[in-house]
């Protein structure tokens, strides 16, 4: 792995955390750099959660250490240079948008132009209403304007998609990549990997406490060599055909699967163009989530 | 300024749950009925109306102000934490114990309005109607102060239960149970104490201590101890002339100070 000249924002290392007797972070090493976009992924349980309330000094790991620009998670100094945006946010019902991030604007000192920031992430129109009458979207884009208080350092964004329909998210991601850019560098948890891979610089996939990958999408991915799936619509009667040709398996009525090796995909697309007319439609599906742990976490246990 | 943003806003949270408007309320309709229903014995002990209302509103203040306070304060914490905006609280710059003083200083300002429009409105009744005195107005003004002191002890008592609690139903169980310990059962138990005894050592050295150690018990001893006319209409003028006149309202003081380390504590234990 390589690591840039810059020091870390974030610095984790060798962290370990017990809930009882069970280990729910084992010997994580993690950095952030100022403007990176570090995807953290793993399933519900895998331990991110965890880690990011370990950074936030809300829990106290057992073994390694945590550095947030040199400070101590918690500490003051941690926690002014901090924003967080916790998976499916919430505020007090009673308190309107405005008034709830003027409180938050108060109590980072940063003194901003909170109507500016409410019209920024789109609740121009609903800041003088209570945040009981808010959709779960627009509690989520209350919770990234906060996010956007007063400059943070560091930012850490666990699962901030949930609850957003497609557009919401695209808004959310040009919010991310503005933060970035300004320097901020962004820890976003999720478990969906589809929603991230195009949006981050790097990936992290943790599995069950383990930190099973680190690296970007493009070298994890060529690293596992995993398989690419192309689905094939034919015009019906030729399916059977199709499939005999490509060494596929017919999948239903008129739809052909094949499954091929990333460096034979080209070659593959080819032979199906060759065909002519009986291919009607072609999807490609890059290996999931799913199959880039199963992948990492078999390597791990192997080594 | 941390402890004003937090301020603002559990003040903004108090106003618009109607919270300020239905504490009033409660305190008014209750010491405005006592202050007349009590106001027959003027007469026979031959002290001003006002001093008879003042009574009767302490007696009052001893259930109410302690109520009033744990349910406002039982879900300051337990609260947030059932929302599950409480990590997100913790995660900006404000400490815990400033988070904890900017709710206590919006939740006693909401229990002072209602303390002092509702026994300042019953107190000015009963001495439009049956007169009153200096030391009766003198006796009016401390019961104001003591019941939002009482009130405040009771806050950080519901905070420091809201705290441990694992939800906010169960912290509403347990403040309820604070409540019937405090108010009720040990007075009761002091009660029974005393009989067991029989004019022991218990009763004579022990328990006029153990009994100001209480709160509640302190609250009330302050006043009567402090108005000999206030003192001969409630009958307790024994167990207050037994004690230095110190007790009381050392014992009423300290208790927030205590409070507010056990909230503290509590909160500073607190995984959210």
């Amino acid at each position: 792995m390589t690591k840039t000249a810059a020091s870390p924002v974030l610095e984790i290392k060798g962290l370990d955390k017990f809930r009882g007797k069970t280990q729910v972070l084992h010997g994580i090493d993690l950095c952030v750099n100022a403007g990176e976009r570090l995807a953290l992924l793993g399933h519900n349980g895998a331990g991110k959660s965890t880690l990011i309330k370990a950074v936030l000094g809300l829990i106290q790991a057992e073994g390694g250490s945590i550095q947030i620009c040199g400070a101590r998670p918690g500490s003051a100094a941690a926690r002014s240079d901090t924003a967080f945006l916790p998976e499916a946010v919430s505020f007090h019902p009673a308190l309107t948008g405005q008034e709830q991030l003027t409180m938050f604007d108060r109590l980072m000192g940063a003194g901003g132009d909170v109507n500016a920031l409410l019209q920024r992430v789109g609740l121009g129109d609903a800041m003088q209403r209570r945040i009981d009458t808010y959709s779960k979207g627009m509690r989520q884009r209350l919770g990234l304007a906060q996010v956007l208080l007063g400059r943070p350092k560091l930012a850490l964004l666990d699962e901030p998609t949930s609850g957003l329909d497609p557009i919401s998210r695209q808004d959310l991601y040009a919010i991310i990549d503005e933060l970035a850019a300004k320097g901020t560098a962004v820890l976003i948890a999720s478990h969906a990997l589809t929603e991230v891979e195009a949006r981050t610089d790097r990936i992290a996939i943790l599995r069950q406490g383990v930190k099973v990958a680190d690296d970007t999408l493009d070298n994890l991915s060529r690293r596992a060599g995993l398989p690419v799936r192309l689905r094939l619509q034919t015009t019906g009667p030729d399916a059977d055909q199709v499939a005999r040709k490509t060494g596929g398996r017919r999948i239903n009525g008129a739809s052909v699967e094949i499954i091929c090796t990333p460096q034979d995909k080209m070659a593959e697309l080819r032979r199906i163009a060759s065909m002519g007319d009986t291919v009607v439609d072609i999807d490609m599906q890059p290996p999931r989530l799913e199959d880039l742990y199963r992948y990492y976490s078999t390597q791990e246990e192997q080594s | 300024m941390r402890i004003l943003a937090i301020f603002r806003a559990e003040m903004l949270i108090l106003r618009r749950n109607l919270w300020i408007v239905m504490a009033t309320l409660i305190m008014l309709a209750f010491a405005l009925a006592l202050s007349f229903a009590g106001s027959a014995p003027t007469g026979t002990l031959g002290v001003d109306m006002l001093t008879v209302s003042v009574a009767s509103m302490t007696t009052l203040s001893v259930y109410l102000a302690p109520l009033l306070a744990l349910m406002m304060g039982f879900d300051a914490i337990s609260g947030d934490r059932d929302r599950g905006s409480l990590a997100l609280l913790l995660s900006y710059p404000a400490g815990r114990a400033e988070i904890l003083s900017g709710k206590f200083l919006a939740h006693l300002t909401a229990l002072s309005i209602a303390m002092t429009i509702g026994f300042g409105a019953a107190g000015a009744c009963a001495a439009w109607f049956g007169g009153a005195g200096a030391e009766s107005l003198i006796a009016l003004a401390r019961l104001v102060l003591t019941s939002i002191l009482l009130g405040a002890v009771f806050l950080l008592l519901g905070y420091c239960l809201s705290a441990l609690s694992g939800s906010t139903t169960a912290a509403a169980g347990l403040s309820a149970g604070l409540w019937l310990v405090f108010v009720v059962l040990y007075d009761l138990a002091l009660l029974g104490a005393v009989v067991m005894d029989s004019d022991g050592i218990f009763t004579q050295q022990l328990f006029p201590w153990v009994m100001v150690a209480n709160p509640a018990d302190a609250f009330r001893l302050w006043n009567i101890a402090a108005s000999e006319s206030v003192a001969l209409t409630s009958g307790m003028a024994g167990a207050a002339a037994s004690l230095p006149a110190w007790a009381a309202p050392l014992s009423l003081l300290l208790w927030p100070v205590l409070g507010f380390a056990l909230a503290r504590t509590a909160f500073q234990r607190l995984e959210p």
